[in-house]
């Protein structure tokens, strides 16, 4: 019955059920009704097509942040950079986007197109680093973040603008966000990257398991020695790896830059759109409908907490630890694997 | 083609939210009764049906600065008029820049009839929820916005500077101050310019360290920031940086605990923050550019109350209507000498005689006319 | 009759298999009790059995007389059962002490009493000639002496009854020896001890008495004194098995790989091989004995195309094939069967089918323009798995879940399916069962009598004696001495490696 494919499935399910126990107990014992409490989240999520956009809006990120190192850690690769590659992805498509005035069927695709490249470019000097050097990747990747903040906001103010805090709009050619589903669902900034996040999702389970390509980036992952041994360049491959997770975040990027925002402003610290991939990636156990599934659960907590603390007077800092609380849950699946199949030894 | 399937699967997608928001409504029926129904308003509403909420920036509702300030402006207006919070008055709190959007437009949602924006990093989300919304009221702090249904609420905060730089530079023993901003802007450029252009009016050899810590809740870098300067030998330090300015607070009396002979001193922003510089027996508060947010933020609910909402306006507060001042507390520290000092100043300031700075430009020009 | 341990009618299932059926062990004090099986013929879970890491399904246990019930390794380690892994469980960067008292730490006050433990550990290694320096950082320390760790912190806890897991397998003949030595002074002072072991030249120096396992069921136990090396391995196998692997003489033909003055550095960019000279021909298995060390690892990576050469040609054929990429090499027609198959040979996270492409999935049929056919790679996969007598519940099982007979069996099938001209064997049967080495160096034979140059490396002098049509002695990075298996010794060859250049110079 209990097979492992179900208990990888089952895990990051009884994660989730455990956060939200725990979070209803913490509310409990701070005083506060845990029934309003999740019944606020629910309604600030979808309690109605408003709330249901932003949702998507906040879903659509996380979707590409996540399958970024997901992909990552699938090549064997921890990629704690995602932040700075959604940095200048963001960059790179904002600045087409107001740059240029092209038609939409040219525009859209360059800027979305350049985000990717900017993200990969990112990506592709830790990759190199680590190839050619053997730098490990973690620390690079934590320090190109702080390179991608800084040098974003000044090239916002000095070469974009000219001393504004914030760009212009994209060109309307160059935009995700539509008049229509916004005023569908009454001016939400949802957007198409919605379609652009889940169609990504298929690129990577396609690439992963499907091509060649996937196969030798999996089996370095797994195993450097192994694959030298059997032909397969690594510096290569790891180089090849960084740069599709970096183009992943990229994209996440220009999903803010060129759907929620529109624009992009100096920003005085990190919008953790990166590090809560490494979250949803984990929870999405690196597999893309895992990914997707993750982002859903992650946009809908965030969003829907917002509500928290106007209806059910609940500090919206409580989903942070109930989203913490998950990750605890997830990252000592150890335990829970123990108790499914003690679970399992005593009802045969 | 292609475009008619988009459609369809946003079509699919936009049709399962409807079905989860169903599923929502039916679920929280009692909690959120008679959302839809009225959301006409007229000008003319009583005390009763009046609602008003804000919208913080990072800084968050407890930042011991203008958030929290607006904050208690809002429940005094509450008390006032017998609201209830929750339902008359109310807060949404932004954890990062892309939450002011969604929380304005939940405010809406939510019929609140005045909603504020507190904070310049809120004007472009505001201006474009107003636009979508025109049948609600806004307000936006801290800067101009444009739209019929905005009211912008700005203060002469060069001026209070202004002051505060006349207080630091009679105070200081080293002839060195220093001045932390948070984000660069415009905004926190106008605190610096009054800064330096007071303290320069009194001694114009005065040493002046600017630093700006690029955020607006950052206490470590705060505390960072102002450790470097006391060791620097500046005496003094003027924060404009909101949450983060609490790391300033700490370091002043860290040292202060370590050293009670140490003459360091902190000059505080938007509140009275005399409270934040108490430690053991001393205050190391000299002073506080008090800009009275929550005053402000009242007489515009009160009058939109009234139903003389000034849509579109620029309403400016400074010294003259007392919504700017020097905070006078910490009478150890602020000597009568210092007090009459500033006070001359602040005549100055009134009757025209001096014209305070507030741009990087018009400092210049002060400068150069010492 | 005193028994310190009995297990009786074992039974325990997974899913699928039956791992023991019908086992029994009984375990006399003070006696070395040897636990013989092939591979995955149950003698792990059966000790996992015992040290509570698993349940039995049906069975009991008795400990010095008494039944019990092992829910956990701390119950066995109250009844002073003691397990020595196969796989070190250290800590590097500790010291021996710190390692040894880790987990049940003598304290002063709220510290770790380092000084008293240090000086207990010291007793201790005294007492039973383990020789161990108790300061020593475990990483510092040779592998013979981590294991005299494992040993120690077994003791350290208490433990009377000691486990075995096939200690030898990482051990040098010398360590070896050693290693005998020490199990014996721990029985005489009392102790008992279970060696789990295929190798049977052990149990015969140093067993009383040996159980053994095949496939799960519990064959019996014999009193080693009465019995020698064939009955065991029989028993083991259930047949009757050939040490020495019949082969026709071989027919050597044209010259498929020849060497001249190789020159090749290590990764510490020290010279390892000096000016090698070889070649193997078709139809011959060339052996290259030699002490670990002296530059054998360096000269098949340079072959296989995974190190540089700084001087020297290799040439496959008539092409030229030096410091070609591992994957040119490949394509040449030069297979390699890794020494460290979990490091170099497969990828263990991969199912077993996968594995079986790791050097060919981007060629037809197995993918078409970079798009992967799993469909094709398995259906090659089962034919793998068939002909070598893979034993695995399926094409999809990762390869990490099979025994090392039977990965070692996949590698081999993989690199010979090439038919590749020249087949680099390194350590082909490295801590396999004789059932295992039998089957390999028949293939090995067999490539050989089709026509294919086999170049073998291995440690293991009978190996070398047995499968070689010639012996290429290797010493200090070079070949010293060339000789015929027929027409040496293992005490020539021994003084070869040792660089005694006794007769027969170089036979270039």
């Amino acid at each position: 019955m209990f097979n492992n494919r179900t208990i990888n499935v089952l895990i990051p399910l009884i994660s989730v059920i455990l956060g939200l126990l725990a979070g209803a107990v913490i509310m409990l014992l701070f005083g506060y009704n845990p029934i309003l409490g999740y019944g606020a989240l629910w309604n600030g999520a979808f309690g109605d097509s408003y709330f249901f956009g932003e949702t998507i809006r906040m879903v659509t990120p996380y979707i590409l942040s996540g399958l970024a190192v997901a992909f990552a850690l699938r090549t064997g690769l921890l990629n704690i950079g995602v932040e700075g590659q959604v940095f200048v992805g963001w960059m790179a498509s904002v600045w087409i986007g107001v740059a240029f005035e092209l038609p939409m069927i040219v525009h859209l695709p360059l800027a979305v197109s350049a985000a990717a490249a900017a993200g990969a470019f990112w990506g592709f000097i830790p990759g190199i680093l680590k190839a050619k050097l053997g730098v490990h990747e973690v620390i690079v990747t934590i320090m190109m973040n702080y390179i991608a903040l800084y040098s974003t906001n000044a090239i916002v103010r000095h070469v974009i603008t000219d001393g504004e805090d914030q760009t212009e709009r994209v060109a309307p050619s160059a935009s995700l966000a539509s008049d229509w589903i916004a005023e569908l669902t009454f001016y939400s900034r949802m957007h198409y990257g919605i379609l652009i996040a889940v169609f990504m999702a298929l690129i990577m389970w396609f690439i992963l398991n499907k091509t060649t390509r996937g196969f030798e980036l999996r089996s370095v992952g797994y195993n450097p020695h192994a694959s030298n041994y059997a032909g397969m360049s690594v510096g290569k491959n790891i180089v090849l790896a960084m740069m599709i997770s970096g183009a992943f975040a990229g994209l996440a990027g220009a999903m803010e830059g060129l759907g929620t925002y529109g624009y992009l402003a100096a920003k005085s610290g990190f919008t953790n759109i990166g590090f809560e991939g490494i979250a949803v990636a984990l929870l999405g156990a690196n597999t893309a409908i895992g990914v997707v599934l993750a982002a859903f659960l992650f946009g809908t907590l965030k969003i829907g907490a917002l509500n928290m603390p106007t209806v059910a007077d609940v500090p919206t800092e409580l989903v942070e630890i109930v989203i913490a609380l998950i990750i605890f849950f997830v990252a000592s699946s150890y335990m829970i694997r123990w108790f499914i199949l003690r679970f399992k030894k005593e009802g045969k | 083609m292609k475009s008619r399937r988009f459609l369809l699967i946003l079509a699919l997608l936009l049709s399962f939210g409807l079905v989860l928001a169903a599923c929502g409504s039916s679920d929280e029926a009692d909690d959120s009764g008679g959302d839809d129904g009225e959301s006409e308003e007229g000008g003319e509403q009583s005390g009763e049906d009046f609602s008003v909420a804000m919208v913080t920036d990072v800084g968050g509702v407890d930042d011991k600065s203008f958030n929290q300030s607006s904050w208690e402006g809002l429940q005094a207006f509450g008390d006032e008029n017998g609201l209830e919070e929750g339902e008359g008055y109310d807060y949404a709190q932004s954890d990062s820049e892309g939450d002011y959007t969604t929380n304005l437009s939940r405010l809406v949602r939510q019929d609140f009839n005045l909603i504020y924006g507190i904070g310049y990093l809120l004007q472009p989300a505001l201006e474009e929820v107003a636009e979508q919304n025109p049948e609600t009221n806004f307000g936006l702090v801290d800067s101009v916005a444009e739209g019929d249904n905005i009211v912008s609420i700005t203060f002469k905060e060069h001026e209070g500077s202004f002051l505060a730089g006349v207080a630091a530079a009679l105070k200081t023993e080293t002839d060195k101050i220093g001045f932390i901003g948070g984000e660069d802007g415009d905004l926190i450029r106008k605190f610096e310019s009054g800064y330096v252009a007071g303290a320069k009016s009194v001694n114009p050899d005065i040493e002046i360290d600017i630093k700006y810590a690029e955020s607006f809740a950052a206490a470590d870098k705060g505390k960072l920031i102002a450790s470097n300067m006391y060791n620097n030998d500046i005496d003094v330090i003027y924060h404009a940086s909101g949450a983060t300015g609490n790391g300033v607070f700490a370091e002043a009396k860290d040292r202060k605990q370590n050293n009670s002979d140490e003459n360091i001193w902190v000059i505080g922003v938007d509140r009275d923050q005399h409270e934040e510089g108490q430690i053991d027996g001393n205050n190391i508060t000299l002073t506080s550019m008090v800009k009275r947010v929550d005053v402000a933020v009242n007489e515009v609910a009160t009058l939109t109350m009234e139903g003389e909402f000034p849509g579109g306006e620029v309403m400016e507060y400074g010294l003259d209507d007392d919504a700017i001042s020097i905070a006078k507390t910490n009478e150890d520290a602020m000597t009568e000498d210092i007090v009459s000092k500033v006070d001359e100043w602040k005549e100055k300031i009134a009757n025209g005689e001096v014209e305070v700075p507030s741009t990087d430009e018009e400092l210049e020009e002060f400068e150069s006319s010492l | 009759m005193d028994y310190v341990i009995e297990m009786l009618n074992i039974r325990k299932e997974f899913p699928g298999i039956v791992a023991n059926n019908n086992v029994n062990l009984q375990v006399k004090e003070g006696e070395i009790h040897a636990l013989l099986g092939e591979n995955g013929a149950g003698k792990s879970t059966l000790m996992n059995v015992l040290f509570g890491l698993y349940q039995p399904e049906k069975g009991e246990i008795k400990v010095r007389g008494e039944k019990v019930s092992v829910s956990d390794p701390n119950v066995a380690n109250q009844l002073g059962i003691g397990m020595v892994h196969q796989h070190f469980m250290l800590v590097d960067t500790f010291t021996v002490t710190e390692n040894i008292v880790l987990g049940s730490e003598p304290r002063k006050g709220v510290t770790v009493d380092i000084k008293k433990a240090e000086k207990e550990v010291s007793e201790l290694s005294k007492r039973y000639g383990l020789n161990v320096d108790p300061k020593a950082k475990v990483r510092d320390i040779s592998v013979g002496m981590q294991q005299r760790v494992e040993i120690l912190k077994t003791l350290y806890r208490g433990a009377d009854i000691l486990i075995f897991d096939e200690p030898t397998a990482v051990l040098t003949p010398q360590e070896i020896k050693e290693l005998i030595n020490i199990m014996k002074s721990l029985v005489s002072e009392g102790k008992s001890i279970i060696l789990i072991t295929h190798k049977l030249k052990e149990i015969m120096q140093v067993c009383d008495r040996c159980t053994v396992i095949r496939k799960g069921e519990g064959i019996g136990t014999v009193d080693v004194s009465g019995t020698n090396p064939d009955e065991l391995a029989s028993l083991m196998v259930g047949r009757e098995v050939n040490f020495k692997t019949e082969k026709n003489p071989a027919e050597p033909k044209e010259t498929y790989l020849s060497i001249h003055d190789l020159y090749v550095k290590d990764s510490r960019n020290v010279e390892m091989v000096k000016g090698l000279n070889l070649n193997v021909r078709a139809g011959e298995i060339v052996g290259i004995a030699g002490i670990d060390g002296n530059g054998q690892s360096e000269l098949i990576e340079a072959i296989a195309g995974l190190r540089k050469s700084q001087a020297g040609t290799i040439t496959l054929h008539d092409n030229v094939i030096t410091n070609l990429s591992t994957r040119k090499v490949t394509r040449a027609g030069v297979s390699h069967i890794p020494q460290d198959r979990h490091k170099y040979g497969l990828v263990l996270d991969f199912p077993i089918g996968d594995n079986m492409v790791l050097q060919t999935y981007y060629q037809q049929p197995f993918s078409k323009k970079g798009v992967m056919n799993f469909k094709n790679i398995y259906e090659k996969a089962k034919a793998l798995i068939k002909e070598f007598d893979v034993r695995t519940p399926n094409e999809l099982t990762k390869a990490r879940a099979l025994s090392g007979g039977n990965q070692q069996k996949a590698i081999i099938g993989r690199e010979i399916d090439r038919s590749p001209d020249l087949i680099i064997a390194a350590q082909p049967t490295r801590g396999l069962d004789v059932g295992a080495i039998e089957f390999i160096h028949r293939k090995l034979i067999g490539e050989r009598d089709k026509g294919r140059a086999v170049l073998l490396l291995s440690f293991e002098l009978d190996e070398i004696m047995n499968l070689s049509d010639r012996i290429a002695v290797m010493f200090d990075g070079q070949i010293i001495a060339e000789v015929k298996p027929e027409e040496t010794n293992e005490q020539e060859l021994g003084l070869l490696m040792a660089g005694n250049k006794v007769k027969k110079e170089g036979a270039e």
